[in-house]
């Protein structure tokens, strides 16, 4: 059933979250630590695990694609309510800040990353695709 | 009347009025996509900036926080793209994900994290310092801005700043958060984001969940586990050395 999906996704998540939290209190920080991140990871063994032992059947997987797809949409919707007028109200201090920030940042994208293994990264992006078609 | 019953039906149906508004935006911009720019520029890069325009006329318009959602009317995109929705999503994501990826980036993906907050937190600091701000607090709270738009107010409540300061931090955050989203699609191609191992580390170095997500969207949707996953522990890696650590060494070297 499409539910089991769903709840799966839905599941990960809430025990991600509470793991984040505990994880954010442990170090006095209030906020939560990786939840979504922790939920990713758990999502990710728990559908391969099913998989290995053919216990996830066509519909559950679409409880969790529908999600998947919605992605793009909701990011849109994010970005439509997003605090843009503020933004640009920070005047120069602000705009500088974060123009900086950014561009640093993806500067160092290439530095980190290293040139030699990204071929293979690539290749393996290329194949995983191929097999979710 | 008619007009005033059309506002209230799309008031009380919010969510289900913002997924049919949002389709119509993407189709626009798909639309857009294929037959101006012959697909070179994604249909949701544009449906982003389409996004981002109209919560930048949304907050003129009602003087609002939440974009486009302060306006009645489109009251649901507030849910639709609020925190909730958009972490399931994110999650659902990492389905079909490859854990050799994640594991073989790892490292690097922890190097990135703990260099972009630094990165940017220096960044933020610099610029305050060039503008004249000699408080340690002050610097923190607007280097911490730097970070993300939660770090900073996060930073400067716990170290007392003034609310003008924080303000200051906040709007610092939303700018990278923002630029992040439009200039990730640009420059994607120059900084060999292209593949697993790049996004995760992308994710780490940039870290602000909303920037990261719409940018690499826009991008490659196939790369947005491998970023989302680095960029969540960001904020909570912000939250943990910006007050502590990075403020002491800015008081030592003020």
């Amino acid at each position: 059933m499409v539910i089991y999906g769903v709840a799966l996704l839905a599941g990960c998540m809430m025990v991600g979250l509470i793991i984040g939290d505990l994880l954010g209190q442990l170090l006095g920080i209030g906020a939560n630590l990786g939840g979504v991140g922790i939920a990713m990871l758990l999502l990710i063994f728990i559908t391969s695990w099913l998989k290995d032992h053919d216990r996830l059947p066509e519909a559950t997987v679409s409880g969790i694609n529908f999600w998947n797809a919605m992605y793009i949409p909701i990011v849109v919707a994010m970005a439509a309510s997003q605090n843009v007028a503020a933004a640009f109200s920070g005047g120069l201090v602000a705009l500088l800040a974060g123009v900086l920030a950014v561009v640093l940042g993806l500067l160092l994208v290439p530095v980190i990353a290293g040139k030699t293994s990204d071929e293979e990264s690539r290749r393996s992006l290329a194949a995983a695709t191929e097999g979710d078609e | 009347m008619m007009l005033e019953s059309l506002i209230e039906l799309f008031d009380k149906y919010h969510l289900v009025a913002a997924f049919a508004i949002i389709g119509l935006a993407m189709y626009a911009a798909y639309w857009v996509s294929a037959r101006f720019t012959r697909g070179k520029l994604h249909g949701s890069a544009i449906a982003i900036l389409i996004g981002l325009l109209l919560a930048w006329v949304g907050g003129v318009v009602t003087g609002g926080k939440h974009g486009l959602a302060d306006i009645s009317l489109f009251s649901g995109l507030g849910l639709m793209g609020g925190g909730m929705l958009r972490d399931l999503a994110i999650i659902a994501t990492a389905y079909g994900v490859q854990f050799s990826e994640i594991r073989k980036a790892g490292v690097r993906g922890v190097v990135a994290l703990f260099a972009g907050v630094i990165v940017s937190f220096v960044a933020g600091g610099a610029v305050a310092v060039a503008f004249g701000y000699t408080d340690p607090v002050d610097i923190t709270t607007i280097g911490a801005g730097a970070v993300t738009y939660i770090v900073g107010p996060v930073t400067g409540a716990t170290l007392g700043a003034s609310s003008e300061v924080i303000a200051l931090s906040i709007a610092a955050g939303l700018v990278k958060s923002i630029l992040v989203m439009v200039v990730t699609p640009m420059s994607a191609r120059m900084i060999g984001l292209d593949n697993p191992r790049s996004a995760m580390i992308f994710g780490g170095l940039i870290g602000t969940t909303s920037g990261v997500a719409a940018g690499l969207a826009a991008t490659d949707a196939r790369l947005v586990p491998y970023g989302a996953m680095t960029a969540t522990f960001y904020t909570g890696l912000g939250i943990l050395l910006a007050p502590t650590l990075l403020f002491l060494a800015v008081r030592a070297l003020v």
